[in-house]
């Protein structure tokens, strides 16, 4: 028996940004449904690195970054958990002068947006943080910065938007969907039809059939960040730690396990799925034992990877559709989506109550990309140093 | 020919080994990997250091097939690649990763035959976790291989063939066993009466062990409800109920296990579909009488593939050599896979007799209490997974290991898989089958993290 749900704002897809925008639209009053092909939280949110950090993050994203900054040491009120969240700092490494002169580069681009950086020199880095072996010529310090639990935090988002009173409907992928005179017509598995004044698209790496169903192709692509995670051990790093040029990041759980990544997996047969590549899984684990003298004889337990939307110009895609009004697009997050996925939240949800946001998102419109092939290069900041960086 | 065909077989027991041995008849030099520092398996596991004891010491009324089948391995030694105390970590596009100490290679193959046995199936119940507590597989490991007992006064408790067999080693080898507390009921024995037709030797053997650790002394209890194991810094008495009456028995060692639960994650690395197997209780590879699973190339032999025991595994390895053999276009023996084929189906038949003679305990996932210890590595209790049902709807197995860490530490859900999923089942009333199974991730057990790479890996 098929069944009509009418609602304000649908939902597609129910990762970070999907969830917690579902739950600050359903505390301004709006009816929400929630779709997800799968489990909520299950991809890319539930997955990655878990890095809570705004260092190293373009000039254009950091309002929204501080934003979500503001978020994060609440989520006990918000969502009923802390999600492991620790403010323990975020110290990017130097291996090099060009990577030191590129810190202090970026430093003093972003010196006025209140992010607070500590440039520390080699030796004043072996005094403060001797676990870290090897020639470091330096670092940048964000002390606000942290780390956190996405397999948690993403759940626990969807089930506090749940409790709120969305109707969120896991294994329920959208078939089709399309605008008509009297709103959206969304057609999904199980017989649901659904009919919505807003859609919002935050369906991750599966986006791009959303966006392009109206007339707005964009350079999506699939990455598999993939993490290798020790057996607990001793606490010794203190802060959450990432690497100039990428190659490298890793943070340790209260229990002691350290995470690390830096490489990326491959995806399944049933593409949905991935797994660490065996070459990059050792890749990742011989720098960690380089670098932290603690891993030397420590074990790797276990591994994982995820599949997240990448744009080609490495920022997401935010905000209302050119092609459709009340559309809204929200995704390819491209790797650093963890940390500013709360404040994309809010930030939908006042595109759907205002119709624009009091955080400036013009950087991640959606035509830029348009615009970008007629010749004007949008200002996007500093292009990609490397792939392999996260987080 | 036979160049272009270049077997990897996971696994130097009987299944293994007699895999092999097929292979090296026609010409063909499989590669043979194996976590033990010696071939036989589990069942039959060699001495560490020799020591005076005879086969007929180490393996009882089997002695002679571990000793055939340890010679058969001796004599093909030369015409294989054997690498012993090797781990196969990760399985992707035809090739392996396997470590050795601090040292992974990448072994390219043209075909795999997967032969990686089996563990004890563990239902944790108050107090299992102490040490003292061992399984059954443990407790013969430290006797065969080690020439040591788990303890000074022992108590050996479960389910399954394992339980007698284990119990009267252990006699044998002069250690004491105070009681065999098996939680099935007698009149479940008797289904054994039907197996006389099938597997009379392996029936009266049964009996045989009971037979004798009874007039050595040792009681024998059956329909026994564990309770729990009483110590602090270890085992100090064991605890259960019979017949409504609460029993309780001083030790300082229990060995204790519910039967044997396949080693299925290298399957799950390789690609193979998994079909649930109802007298398993559990997933394991889909497969057909020869062995071979859904991915092409890929065989499976041995308890791995659905528990039989060790003379299915001696002849499942076997037929899956002939298979893959038969796939490769080479001619074998066709009368001989008549004889292999009936002997399994006849094993098969038998196995679902001790099934009956040895059930699940299925009331084990209800009655037992909220605190006691589920998943060992990571510390999460029974009520854990009751609350994550109750409180988020969990009704799936990845879901309950992302919301609760049951399945994420140094055993990859290896030991608390069969239990966790007997918990949630029952919690969200869903069949066994129903909450799926863990998806397997490499490394399938633990890798040094300062491993030196020969070449790139998989």
């Amino acid at each position: 028996m098929s069944r009509t749900l009418h609602r304000d704002v649908a939902v597609i897809g129910g990762g970070l940004v999907g969830s917690s925008a579902a739950l600050a639209l359903r505390r301004m009053g709006f009816s929400v449904v929630l779709l997800d092909k799968g489990f909520c939280g299950a991809q890319a949110s539930g997955v990655n690195y878990g890095g809570v950090r705004r260092q190293g993050r373009p000039p254009e994203q950091i309002a929204l970054s501080q934003r979500a900054h503001a978020i994060w040491p609440r989520l006990k009120d918000l969502i009923g958990i802390d999600g492991e969240f620790v403010r323990s700092g975020h110290l990017k490494l130097a291996r090099t002068g060009a990577e030191m002169a590129s810190l202090e580069a970026y430093a003093a681009r972003v010196a006025d947006l209140g992010l607070d950086l500590e440039l520390i020199g080699g030796n004043r880095l072996r005094e403060r943080f001797p676990w870290i072996a090897g020639d470091v010529m330096g670092a940048s310090l964000c002390a606000g910065d942290g780390h956190a639990n996405p397999r948690l935090v993403s759940a626990a988002f969807a089930h506090a938007a749940r409790h709120a009173g969305v109707d969120i409907l896991e294994h329920t992928p959208v078939s089709h969907v399309e605008k008509a005179l009297d709103g959206f017509h969304l057609s999904a598995s199980s017989n649901t039809d659904i009919k919505a004044r807003f859609v919002i698209n935050s369906a991750g790496a599966w986006a791009g059939p959303f966006a392009e169903a109206f007339g707005e192709p964009v350079p999506l692509y699939a990455i598999y960040p993939s993490m290798i995670v020790t057996e607990p051990l001793d606490v010794f790093m203190t802060v959450n730690i990432g690497a100039e040029g990428g190659g490298i990041y890793a943070r340790q759980v209260e229990r002691g396990n350290c995470i690390v990544g830096g490489m990326r997996g491959e995806p399944l047969a049933e593409p949905d799925f991935s797994r660490p590549t065996g070459s990059g899984a050792v890749t990742i684990m011989n720098r960690a034992a380089a670098l932290f003298p603690a891993l030397r004889h420590a074990y790797a337990i276990r591994f994982w990877s995820g599949t997240e939307g990448e744009m080609a110009d490495r920022n997401p895609v935010i905000g209302f559709s050119r092609t459709t009004p009340n559309l809204i697009h929200a995704f390819g997050f491209s790797g650093a989506g963890f940390q500013i996925a709360p404040g994309v939240g809010e930030v939908l949800a006042e595109l759907v109550r205002d119709g624009e946001s009091r955080t400036p998102i013009q950087a991640f419109a959606i035509d830029r990309f348009a615009r970008t092939t007629q010749g004007s290069r949008a200002d996007n900041g500093p292009e990609p140093k490397s792939r392999e960086t996260a987080q | 020919m036979s160049d272009a065909i270049r077997p990897l077989i996971v696994g130097a027991g009987p299944a293994g080994i007699r895999a092999a041995q097929v292979l090296v008849n026609l010409g063909i030099r499989p590669v043979v990997i194996d976590e033990a520092p010696s071939g036989g398996g589990q069942i039959y596991r060699q001495r560490l250091v020799p020591d005076e004891r005879s086969a007929k010491d180490l393996y009882g009324s089997e002695a002679a097939k571990a000793t055939n089948l340890h010679e058969t391995f001796a004599g093909i030694r030369d015409r294989i690649d054997y690498l012993p105390e090797t781990l196969v970590w990760n399985l992707r596009d035809k090739a392996a990763d396997a470590v050795t100490g601090h040292r992974t290679r990448r072994i390219a193959f043209s075909h795999l035959i997967l032969a990686t046995g089996a563990t004890d199936r563990v239902l944790p119940f108050p107090g299992w976790t102490l040490p003292g507590v061992f399984t059954l597989g443990g407790s013969q490991v430290a006797l065969k291989s080690q020439g040591c007992a788990i303890g000074e006064e022992v108590v050996f408790l479960g389910s399954g063939p394992l339980l007698y067999l284990v119990a009267w080693q252990y006699v044998k080898a002069g250690a004491s066993v105070v009681a065999v507390l098996d939680t099935a009921p007698f009149s479940a024995k008797l289904q054994l009466i039907r197996g006389l037709f099938a597997q009379p030797s392996v029936v009266f053997r049964g009996f045989r062990y009971a037979a004798e650790l009874m007039a050595r002394g040792v009681a024998v209890r059956f329909g026994v409800q564990p309770l729990r194991i009483d110590g602090t810094a270890r085992v100090e008495g064991v605890v259960w109920r019979e017949r409504g009456k609460e029993h309780r028995l001083a030790c300082d060692a229990v060995g204790y296990g519910f039967s044997l639960r396949s080693e299925t994650q290298l399957a799950d690395l390789a690609g193979c579909r998994f079909i649930f197997d109802e007298r398993d209780r559990a997933w394991r590879p889909e497969r057909d009488g020869a062995g071979r699973t859904s991915m092409p190339g890929v065989y499976i032999a041995g308890d791995g593939a659905g528990i039989a025991g060790a003379d299915a595994a001696e002849l499942s390895g076997e037929r899956a050599g002939l298979a893959l053999l038969e796939d490769a276009g080479m001619s074998v023996y066709h009368a001989r896979i008549g004889v292999l084929e009936r002997k399994l189906a006849c094993i098969s038949k038998f196995r679902d007799v001790l099934e009956s003679a040895f059930p699940f305990p299925a009331v084990w996932a209800n009655g037992i209490a909220d605190d006691v210890t589920l998943c060992r590595c990571e510390e999460i209790a029974v009520g854990d997974v009751r609350a994550a049902v109750r409180d988020q709807g969990v009704f799936e197995l990845n879901r309950l290991k992302a919301l609760t860490r049951v399945g994420m530490g140094r055993c990859q859900g290896r030991m608390c898989e069969s239990a966790a999923v007997e918990v949630l089942a029952a919690a969200c009333d869903r069949s066994p089958d129903a909450v799926g199974r863990l998806r397997a991730q490499p490394p399938i057990k633990p890798i040094p993290l300062e491993v030196a790479a020969e070449g790139e890996a998989a």
